[in-house]
Parts: structure tokens; C-alpha cells; sequence
């Protein structure tokens, strides 16, 4: 288990993704898997630091766990309890004139991880993303 | 991200390279807005050397391309491969937007 616990802004983006990708290469998860890994990363990251402290600073956590089947990430923030996995996927077939700007950062997250659970832990929201590791 | 364009007919070409995430996805609104004030309003994005997009990079495009619409432009991707390939495919990018494999095929698209 490796933890990384940086602020909650843009900067921290690649120190963590940098943090991530390296456990999750030692993990044994190929380069196809890797940019899975780091997208739904980026998404879940970006939403935190765009959302979660919307009256001030707070910090973003980071934990890699690697089991013998997956690879997890553990994503903590401090801020409002919110679960990004009730939101709808969104329209994908609008034209350009329709089509809403945004919205499809977690519905990638979906897409590109095996699976992601949210939970609130305290004051504490946690979204882990699991990939499996080949075998 | 590194930027390069060329006339090509009636269509500027931007080559675009590097990584289109959260941080470096506003260079590339920034790059097209400079274009359009320019006078350019009709694109083939060339994304054969971008190695990464995420949907903060879709949201970019996207927002280009309302721009551009807004005054009768247009905007085409040619060179897609591997993530970007995916991410537009699941995203429904694929559809919205005219696609091909190189610039002088997506300069023929109706």
C-alpha cells in the first residue's frame, strides 16, 4: 500500500498521476491498461480539485493497493460529500449546437475502469477504481 | 502540446502534439481562438501525434467547435489512433465530428 496526499489543485495533477502509473506499471498492468488507469485518474482527480472545496483549499489522497486479481485506487478528499456515480451518462448523439459542454468525465470512468464504488467514510469521500491484473 | 499549421485548399491543418488533459487543454482553445481572429474558420485537426486526450480535452474541442459553427466554420480530425481513437469512439466524437484518416481525406468529406 503506497499513499500520496498532496493539495487539491491542478498542480498536484501530475505528481499524483506520476505516483499512480508507476505503482500500477509494477503491479504488471500493460500500456493499454495504463492509459485506462490514468484517464479515469485524471477525471476523478479533476473533479475533486474543481468541486470539493468550493469555499476554500483542502488536500486530495492518493492509495495504490495491489491485490493478487486488481489494482486499486483509493481517491480521498475532505470536502462536500458527493457521489460523481449518481450522475447520468450523458446524451452522446447531439449535434455540436446541442451538444452540452462537459459531463463526461465519470461516465469515462465507467468506461475505462473494471469497477468504482464510492463511499463516505467520516468527513471523508472515498472513490476507488479497481483494474484487473493479468494473471 | 505542440502546435503546427498549414494551408491545405481551403482548410487550415493544425497538427497537434503531445497531451490534451486539464492542464494543457486550454493552449489548444487559446492556439484555435488566435487562429480564428486570424481570419482561418475552417480546420482539420491532425491528432496523429497526440499520445493522450481526456474529457477536459473534449470539452476544448467542443467549445471550439461551437465557436466555429457560430460563424458558418467548420472543423474535421483526421490521424486518430489508439486512446484518442477510443476516447473519441465512446464518446460519440466519432459521429459528431467528420473523420478520416489523413488530411487530404477529411479535405474530400462532404
Amino acid at each position: 500500500m503506497a499513499t500520496l496526499r498532496l493539495p487539491a489543485t491542478l498542480d498536484s495533477l501530475e505528481p499524483l498521476r506520476s505516483f499512480a502509473l508507476d505503482r500500477a506499471g509494477a503491479a504488471g498492468l500493460a500500456t493499454e491498461r495504463l492509459l485506462k488507469l490514468e484517464l479515469a485518474l485524471e477525471e476523478l482527480l479533476v473533479n475533486v480539485m474543481h468541486y470539493a472545496y468550493p469555499q476554500g483549499t483542502g488536500d486530495v489522497e492518493l492509495e495504490c493497493t495491489a491485490s493478487s486479481g486488481s489494482f486499486f485506487v483509493a481517491i480521498r478528499d475532505w470536502g462536500l460529500a458527493f457521489d460523481p456515480l449518481t450522475k447520468e451518462t450523458p446524451d452522446l448523439h447531439e449535434n455540436i449546437a446541442d451538444r452540452p459542454i462537459g459531463g463526461l468525465g465519470i461516465f469515462f470512468v465507467r468506461e475505462m475502469s473494471d469497477a468504482v464504488c464510492y463511499e463516505r467514510c467520516g468527513d471523508c469521500n472515498v472513490l476507488t477504481v479497481s483494474f484487473a491484473r493479468p494473471q | 502540446m505542440e502546435f503546427e499549421s498549414h494551408k491545405q485548399g481551403n482548410f487550415l491543418v493544425l497538427k497537434v502534439k503531445g497531451r490534451m488533459d486539464a492542464v494543457t487543454a486550454p493552449e489548444f482553445e487559446a492556439y484555435c481562438a488566435k487562429l480564428m481572429e486570424a481570419g482561418d474558420k475552417a480546420f482539420i485537426v491532425e491528432l496523429a501525434g497526440l499520445e493522450y486526450i481526456s474529457s477536459a480535452g473534449l470539452r476544448s474541442i467542443l467549445a471550439v467547435a461551437k465557436k466555429l459553427k457560430a460563424v458558418q466554420g467548420d472543423i474535421r480530425f483526421c490521424g486518430l489512433k489508439g486512446m484518442v481513437q477510443e476516447v473519441f469512439s465512446i464518446s460519440g466524437f466519432s459521429t459528431m465530428f467528420p473523420i478520416a484518416d489523413t488530411a487530404e481525406a477529411a479535405a474530400s468529406k462532404a
